[in-house]
C-alpha cells in the first residue's frame, strides 16, 4: 500500500502520465473533430503509423524537427482526404473505409521504411525534441518536472485542446461542424456545403492524428520501429466516446489512460515477482473499458454519425 | 396604390409580382415529378399550393429553393426594388440571397444547437475568429417582436416542442431577410391551436410585405387563410383561383380529378366470430400500452371501430393482435381456434393482416425494394420462393400487377420502398395485406397523414374486405372516420373497452372523455 502511495506522489509518475497521454490527446482531438462532423475515422490507427514514419523520416532526411512535424501532418491529411472522399461524396461505409485506410496506411509506411532502409537491423536514430528547460519554471519543485520539463509537442497538444474547444464553441465554423454532425440538412438548408465541412473536418482531424504518431518517433522515442503505435489509435476511438465529444473531457480521458499506463509500469517493477507482467499490461485497457462502459451509457452521439448524406436526396 | 418607395404599404400590394416560376419541369428517372409548371406570386399575398400526396408540390418548391436542379424552366425573383431577376438554379445559397426562405416539412434543425445558433448558422463568415452573438440576438428579438413568433433562444432545439421548432424554422428564414416564405405542410405536426396561431402570425407578417406560399392538403385552413389557390395534380398545374371564389367541392374535384365517390356500403348481417379476446391484460410500460381484462369479439362481415383519445391503450391492443406482445392474462382465439404461441409470424399465419400505425418504420423495410416489401409476409409461399431461393422474376411481375391494381405510384417496383410518398407506402401495405385475403384486418390509424384520395381508397378497401367476409378492427383517433366506416363501436379508455351501443357523436365523445359509464 505504501508503495502505491509512493508512486502516486512521485513526480516521475505524473510526468510519465502526461507524456504517455500526449499522443492520445492529439489522436482523440482528431477523432473528435471527425465525429463531431458526423464521420467515424477508423483510419486513425494507420494514420498514427504514417505520422510516426513520415515525421521521423523527414527529420532523418534532414528536414529538421518542425519540418518533420509539417510532413507528418500533411501525410495524415492526405490519408484523411482519401477517407473523406470515400465516405462523404461517395458515401461508402465509414467502418470499411476506415479499416481499409488503417491497413493501407500501415502497410505503406512499413513498405516505405523497408524500401528506404533495406538492410538495417537497428533503426537509425534522430535527435528528437528535447525536454523544455525554462528558467525558474523548470526548476519548480514537482510542477517543474511534471509540466515544464515536457517537450514542446506536449505543450502543442495542450494548446490544441484549447484551440479545438474555442473553435467548436465560440466560432461560426464550430457551430456549423456541430450542426453537420447532427442534421446535415440543417447546414444544406442554410446554404453551407455539407461536403465541404465534412471533408475539411476529416482532413484537419487526420492531420492531428498524425501528430500523435509523430510524437512517438520524435519525442517519446528517437526512431521508427514496427508495431510502435500498438493500438493507441483504437484507444482514442474509445476515449472520444468517454469524452462525450468534448475537448476538455477528452484531455481528462487521455490523462486518465496515461496515468493507468504509467501506474502499471511501476506496479510491474514493484510487484513483478508476485503477479505475471501481462496482468499489468492489460490493466489500462481493462480500466478504460470499465470507464467507457460507465461513461458511454449516457453518451450523446452526434445524431448523424455514420449516416452518409447525398445532395439532392432529402 | 403607389406606396412602393415609402416603406411598407398599409395594405398588401396587389400589383407587384415578387416571384415568377416559368415552365418548371423535373423528372426522377422515369417519374415525372413536375411538368411545365408556371406560377406567380404577388407582394403580400398568401398562395396555397394544393395537391394530393405525390402531386409534385414539394418538388416544385425544392426547385425554387435550389435543392433540386430543374430539367427545364426558370425562376425569377424580385429584388428589393421590385425588379424581377433570374435566379441561378440549384443553389440554395442564391435563393437565400435573393430573399427566398423555405420551411421544410421535415425540420432542418440541428437538435444539439440552440435556436440562436440554428438561426445564425450559415449567415456568418465561417472562418471569423469571433461571433457577434449579441447583435444576432438583438436582430432575432426584433423579428420575434414584430412577427409574434416566440421561441426560447438558449435551449437546445432538441428540447423544444414541435410548435416552437417550427417557429425557429420560420425565424431562420426571416433572419435571412426573406421576402418570400415557403412553408411545406406547416400544420401537419401542429395542434389546432398552434396552427391557428401560426396563421395569425403569417397574416401579421404579410402586412409587412412578406409573400407566402404554403403547401397543404387541409382544405379548411386553405380556405380560411389563403388569398389564392393553385392546384397540382400528377406534377401539372391543373387550376388556379382566388380563394374567395373557391369552395371545398370545387377544390376537391380539381385535386382528385373527379368527384370523390361516396363510398357505398352494403347492409350486411354480422357473421360468425372471427377473433375473440377473453380477459386479455397487458402490463405495458406506459398507459398507452396497457390493457386491463379486455373482452372483445370481432365478427365476419363487420368493421369494429375502436375510438378513444390517443394513448389510452390502443398501442397495447394493436400489439396483442399483431402478436408483438404476450398478454399477462387471457386468451386469444381466431376462428374458434385458440392461439397457443403468440408471435407475429403465428398471427400472420392464423390469417391476420396488419396495417400498422407507424407505416414508415413498422410497415415497410425502407431499404428493400417495393417488390420485396410486397411479398415479405409470404416468404414460405412457393410462388415467391423455391428451394430457399427467391424467384425474382415472378416476384417482380407479380408486384407490378399488384402495384397497378392498388395504384402504388413511384419510381417502380425495384426501387427502395422508402422513396415512396406516405400515401403510396400505405397503398403498398394495403396491397400486401389484402392479397393474402386475411380473416381479420387490424387497421391502426390507417388514414393518418393521407390525402383525400388515398384515405378514400383505404376506406373502400376496408369495406371491400368486410363484404368478402373478413372482420376488421379499425383503431382511429379520427372519430369521423370511425363513424363513417364502423358497424359497431367500442371506446377504449384507460386500457379498458366499453361497448358504445350508439353511433351518436356526442355520446361517444363523452365516453372517450370518461364522463359516462
Amino acid at each position: 500500500m505504501m508503495d502505491l502511495l509512493n508512486i502516486l506522489l512521485s513526480e516521475s509518475f505524473w510526468a510519465a502520465s502526461l507524456r504517455i497521454a500526449t499522443p492520445l490527446i492529439f489522436g482523440v482531438l482528431g477523432a473528435l473533430i471527425c465525429e463531431r462532423a458526423g464521420v467515424l475515422n477508423l483510419g486513425i490507427e494507420g494514420i498514427f503509423v504514417v505520422g510516426a514514419m513520415c515525421g521521423w523520416m523527414a527529420v532523418w532526411l534532414g528536414a529538421g524537427l518542425w519540418g518533420g512535424i509539417l510532413v507528418a501532418a500533411c501525410a495524415g491529411a492526405f490519408f484523411g482526404l482519401l477517407h473523406a472522399i470515400l465516405t462523404v461524396p461517395l458515401g461508402l461505409s465509414q467502418h470499411v473505409s476506415g479499416l481499409g485506410i488503417t491497413l493501407f496506411a500501415t502497410s505503406v509506411s512499413y513498405f516505405t521504411y523497408r524500401t528506404a532502409l533495406p538492410s538495417v537491423s537497428s533503426p537509425p536514430r534522430i535527435e528528437p525534441f528535447q525536454p523544455l528547460d525554462l528558467p525558474i519554471l523548470s526548476d519548480l519543485p514537482f510542477l517543474g518536472p511534471v509540466l515544464f520539463q515536457q517537450t514542446t509537442l506536449t505543450w502543442l497538444a495542450l494548446a490544441f485542446v484549447a484551440l479545438v474547444w474555442y473553435v467548436m464553441n465560440r466560432t461560426a465554423l464550430g457551430v456549423a461542424l456541430q450542426a453537420v454532425g447532427d442534421n446535415p440538412n440543417s447546414v444544406d438548408a442554410q446554404g453551407l456545403s455539407v461536403y465541404g465541412l465534412r471533408i475539411g473536418a476529416i482532413v484537419a482531424g487526420s492531420a492531428l492524428m498524425a501528430l500523435g504518431g509523430a510524437f512517438l518517433t520524435m519525442s517519446a522515442f528517437d526512431a521508427f520501429f514496427f508495431g510502435m503505435v500498438n493500438g493507441r489509435g483504437w484507444v482514442c476511438i474509445a476515449l472520444v466516446i468517454f469524452a462525450s465529444w468534448r475537448p476538455g473531457k477528452a484531455l481528462f480521458g487521455a490523462l486518465l489512460f496515461g496515468a493507468f499506463d504509467a501506474l502499471q509500469v511501476r506496479l510491474q517493477t514493484e510487484m513483478g515477482a508476485l503477479v505475471p507482467g501481462q496482468v499489468f499490461l492489460m490493466a489500462p485497457y481493462i480500466l478504460s473499458i470499465i470507464a467507457l462502459v460507465i461513461a458511454a451509457r449516457s453518451a450523446d452521439y452526434p445524431r448523424a454519425l455514420l449516416t452518409p448524406w447525398f445532395k439532392g436526396q432529402r | 396604390m403607389t406606396g412602393l418607395a415609402n416603406g411598407p404599404a398599409p395594405f398588401p400590394m396587389t400589383d407587384s409580382t415578387v416571384l415568377k416560376l416559368t415552365g418548371l419541369s423535373k423528372r426522377f428517372g422515369s417519374v415525372v415529378a413536375n411538368d411545365d409548371v408556371s406560377l406567380t406570386l404577388k407582394k403580400g399575398e398568401v398562395l396555397a399550393l394544393l395537391g394530393e400526396n405525390g402531386a409534385g408540390k414539394t418538388t416544385l418548391m425544392n426547385m425554387l429553393f435550389g435543392h433540386y436542379l430543374p430539367d427545364a424552366g426558370s425562376v425569377d425573383v424580385a429584388d428589393e426594388e421590385g425588379t424581377l431577376r433570374a435566379l441561378p438554379l440549384g443553389h440554395p445559397q442564391a435563393a437565400l440571397g435573393a430573399g427566398v426562405g423555405m420551411v421544410h416539412q421535415h425540420f432542418t434543425l440541428a437538435e444539439n444547437l440552440n435556436a440562436l445558433d440554428n438561426i445564425t448558422l450559415g449567415s456568418e463568415p465561417l472562418f471569423a475568429l469571433k461571433r457577434d452573438r449579441a447583435a444576432a440576438r438583438r436582430k432575432i428579438e426584433g423579428i420575434i417582436e414584430r412577427s409574434g413568433l416566440n421561441a426560447p433562444l438558449n435551449v437546445p432545439v432538441g428540447r423544444l416542442t414541435v410548435g416552437e421548432r417550427q417557429r425557429v424554422e420560420i425565424l431562420k428564414a426571416l433572419y435571412r431577410d426573406a421576402r418570400i416564405l415557403v412553408l411545406d405542410e406547416p400544420t401537419a405536426v401542429l395542434t389546432p391551436q398552434e396552427a391557428d396561431t401560426l396563421f395569425e402570425n403569417i397574416q401579421a407578417m404579410t402586412q409587412d410585405g412578406l409573400s407566402v406560399i404554403f403547401i397543404s392538403h387541409k382544405l379548411r385552413e386553405v380556405l380560411a387563410f389563403s388569398d389564392r389557390i393553385a392546384v397540382l395534380r400528377h406534377g401539372r398545374k391543373v387550376g388556379e383561383m382566388a380563394t374567395s371564389e373557391a369552395d371545398e367541392t370545387s377544390i376537391a374535384r380539381m385535386m382528385v380529378g373527379a368527384d370523390t365517390p361516396k363510398v357505398a356500403r352494403a347492409e350486411l348481417a354480422p357473421g360468425k366470430p372471427v377473433m375473440q379476446l377473453a380477459g386479455i391484460s397487458v402490463a405495458g410500460r406506459s398507459k398507452r400500452d396497457t390493457l386491463k381484462d379486455v373482452d372483445l369479439t370481432v365478427n365476419a362481415h363487420e368493421i369494429l371501430g375502436v375510438a378513444g383519445i390517443s394513448g389510452n391503450g390502443q398501442g397495447g391492443l394493436a400489439r396483442v393482435i399483431s402478436g408483438l406482445v404476450h398478454p399477462s392474462a387471457g386468451r386469444i382465439s381466431i376462428d374458434d381456434r385458440p392461439i397457443a404461441k403468440l408471435s407475429p409470424a403465428a398471427m400472420v399465419k392464423a390469417g391476420i393482416g396488419r396495417i400498422p400505425e407507424d407505416r414508415h418504420h413498422e410497415g415497410i423495410v425502407g431499404s428493400m425494394s417495393v417488390a420485396e416489401n410486397m411479398v415479405i409476409e409470404r416468404l414460405d409461399d412457393p410462388e415467391v420462393q423455391r428451394f430457399g431461393l427467391l424467384r425474382h422474376d415472378e416476384i417482380r411481375s407479380h408486384s407490378e400487377e399488384l402495384a397497378q391494381e392498388y395504384d402504388v405510384r413511384g419510381p417502380g417496383v425495384t426501387a427502395s420502398a422508402r422513396l415512396l410518398s406516405g400515401g403510396n407506402i400505405q397503398k403498398l401495405i394495403l396491397a400486401r395485406v389484402f392479397e393474402r385475403a386475411p380473416r381479420l384486418i387490424l387497421a391502426n390509424q390507417p388514414t393518418r397523414g393521407l390525402d383525400m384520395g388515398a384515405a378514400a381508397e383505404v376506406g373502400r378497401r376496408l369495406l371491400e374486405a368486410r363484404e368478402r367476409g373478413a372482420g376488421v378492427v379499425l383503431i382511429s383517433e379520427d372519430l369521423d372516420e370511425i363513424l363513417g366506416l364502423a358497424d359497431r363501436i367500442v371506446v377504449i379508455r384507460d386500457g379498458t373497452l366499453i361497448e358504445a351501443a350508439t353511433h351518436d357523436r356526442e355520446t361517444i365523445g363523452l365516453m372517450m372523455a370518461g364522463e359516462t359509464e
